[in-house]
């Protein structure tokens, strides 16, 4: 049941940062958060359309989302988070730097894209079939870097999938405050094919991906998916300045609730327990893993 | 002879024909044009594939070198002039020389970026520069850069093929044509071996006995030793030359033990002065042989100021033959 499975993995998501926000208000986190609530279905329908076991994907500093989409790790990533030696990087990326098999995230904006076109030039070379995703947001068009990367990636045909998610904001700036013209036509001088769809279900986000990711890897061309999402939760932690009259006519849109439509209550009920009781476990188990850095485990 | 030009262009050779993992990206680096400086001629027509000319963009040619490095592959990113170098500063910094460490050892960047720095050719203020000093500070990057005493061709080929972290590979302009120095006659050479692969050469113009003094220095500047070395054996002066070939990390153990040879010391360099290798090395030494130099270090850059056109006006700025001279009589005297 792809439903469930959508659901499962939003559910996790939205689970594993609500607990994180709580983690930092705790004082259990180090430095930052930076939350997708309200983007869960951009990283499960695109991760969901990939072949994790070759493809790559490359994320920001918002990345959790396409972290847990893609590995399903929730212990390794709050052990990350919460400093453990039993996190994905050992403590040392923290939220923000993460890496296991074929996924990446740094919190440069803009740096990491031709880092991801120069993997999908690697795999294209091996021959290997593998495509890279890379993610973007509104802000990110704003670095010089990424229009090079445009640039070469049509240029030497790339098979890269460029993922924009435009949640109308970059940190607090309006997109329209910092951006002139259309972020969803720049590409097209490129020649690079792009789609750009409304996210309120996250199974229209994966058949699009679906279709861009096949066309991608048979004809070795570079594509740009702009998901026009919304973000519920702060840039960060607290430092939200939207009003609130504008978030809660998102909160009715949630593409989580979208999904909920479409199952019984009680597979919803079982599936949410479920990733409650994970998130929770993981956190323990975080608790009683070793501090990174530390010379002795503290007790939780 | 050989030139340095001739031995990093058969180091390069030798990388492609030895592992089909090396790729080269940079601009203009296609035959028959083969790179700005031609260290990359004949590379694309015997390796067709595997040389990509690039469009005018620094930080991506990094940046996807650095995506490259990560999957598997040896790629050697070539920057026309290193003044551009500041282009391909976030790569270096927060991508290529961070994944390592930051993703917990679990991944390697084996990324080469080659670039020729320096003045002497009346480029002027944004094509003579020698900016790897910004570099020195980034943590777990290897800063590299042959002397016409070295095997340039050797070090590249094993910053390629056997080092599986960056390494910023500094050339220099005037180097390029110049016969590497083979030693014999006056100037004595003698190789030591470095645990990093990057070996640091001895230049002496003695045969026997302690020197008077020791210049410690490496890349371009090497162009003015020899002679140098020649013109005080006549005065009966005895220098020790002490040429690293990487700046970061420090050869320390080397560089302290020619140092306190003559315990007198001068460092030269063709960066800027101020905050500057020499900086580091002066005060590393003072830490390791206080008490133990007969008098300060002394230390020779280019000028704190841009790096003017005009022939009279660069020569000015640039560390002289002159001025070396100078330096190292006072401090033998």
């Amino acid at each position: 049941m792809i439903e469930e499975t959508f659901y499962k993995q939003m559910i996790t998501i939205r689970t594993v940062e609500q607990r994180l926000l709580s983690l930092f208000s705790e004082g259990h986190l180090n430095g930052t958060v930076h939350t997708c609530l309200g983007q869960e279905a951009c990283a499960v329908g695109v991760v969901n359309a990939l072949d994790r076991d070759r493809d790559i994907l490359f994320s920001n500093h918002r990345c959790h989302g396409h972290f847990l989409a893609y590995s399903d790790n929730v212990d390794g990533l709050i052990a990350e988070l919460m400093g453990r030696t039993t996190g994905v990087c050992g403590g040392i990326g923290g939220s923000q730097h993460l890496h296991e098999r074929n996924f990446y995230s740094n919190g440069i904006q803009g740096g990491i894209v031709p880092v991801a076109a120069g993997m999908a030039f690697a795999e294209k070379m091996k021959g290997s079939g593998a495509i890279a995703v890379v993610f973007l947001g509104d802000g990110t068009f704003g670095e010089g870097v990424v229009y090079e990367t445009f640039n070469l990636a049509s240029l030497w045909s790339l098979p890269v999938l460029f993922v924009a998610e435009l949640n109308g904001y970059a940190q607090s700036t309006p997109t329209a405050m910092e951006h002139a013209g259309d972020l969803e036509t720049r590409v097209d001088s490129f020649g690079i094919h792009t789609v750009a769809i409304e996210v309120n279900d996250v199974h229209c986000v994966h058949s699009t991906a679906r279709s861009l990711v096949e066309g991608i890897r048979e004809a070795s061309r570079p594509a740009l998916l702009c998901l026009r999402t919304y973000r519920l939760g702060p840039h960060s932690k607290g430092d939200d300045t939207r009003p609130a009259t504008e978030i809660e006519r998102y909160r009715t849109r949630d593409p989580l609730l979208q999904l909920e439509r479409e199952l019984p209550e009680s597979v919803r009920m079982a599936i949410r327990s479920e990733a409650e009781l994970r998130v929770a476990a993981s956190v323990a188990n975080a608790m009683d893993a070793p501090i990174a850095g530390a010379t002795r485990a503290v007790a939780a | 002879m050989q030139t340095v030009l001739q031995s990093l262009n058969g180091g390069l050779k030798r990388c492609f024909a030895q592992d089909e993992r090396v790729v080269l990206l940079g601009e203009d680096v296609l035959d028959p044009y083969g790179g700005a400086f031609k260290v990359t001629a004949g590379l694309s027509d015997s390796y067709p594939g595997r040389v990509w000319t690039t469009p005018i963009s620094e930080a991506a040619i990094v940046g996807m070198a650095t995506g490259m490095a990560l999957r598997g592959l040896l790629p050697v990113a070539e920057i026309m002039f290193g003044d551009f170098i500041t282009l391909c500063a976030d790569q270096i910094v927060n991508h290529s020389a961070k994944f390592r460490g930051m993703y917990n050892d679990q991944v390697r960047v084996p990324l080469v970026v080659r670039t020729p720095m320096g003045g002497g050719r009346g480029y002027g203020p944004t094509h003579s520069q020698s900016l790897e000093k910004m570099f020195l500070g980034v943590p777990d990057l290897t800063v590299v850069a042959p002397s016409l005493a070295h095997d340039p061709g050797e070090l590249l080929s094993h910053a390629v093929l056997e080092d599986e972290d960056p390494v910023l590979f500094i050339e220099h302009k005037l180097l390029y044509s110049m016969p590497l120095l083979t030693g014999g006659g006056t100037v004595r050479i003698r190789r030591v071996s470095e645990a990093n692969g990057y070996d640091t050469v001895l230049l002496m113009n003695y045969a026997e006995g302690t020197p008077d003094v020791t210049l410690i220095t490496y890349g371009g500047m090497s162009r003015l030793c020899a002679p140098l070395l020649e013109e005080l054996a006549e005065e009966e002066i005895r220098v020790l030359v002490a040429l690293p070939s990487s700046l970061k990390p420090l050869p320390l153990e080397t560089l302290a033990e020619a140092a306190a040879e003559s315990r007198r010391v001068v460092i030269a360099e063709e960066g800027t002065e101020g905050f500057n290798w020499g900086s580091e090395v002066a005060s590393l030494l003072y830490d390791r042989l206080w008490g133990k130099l007969d008098r300060p270090i002394t230390r020779l850059a280019t000028a704190d100021s841009i790096l003017p056109a005009a022939r009279e006006m660069e020569a000015q700025a640039l560390v002289s033959a002159d001025a070396l001279r100078n330096a190292l009589l006072e401090a033998a005297a």
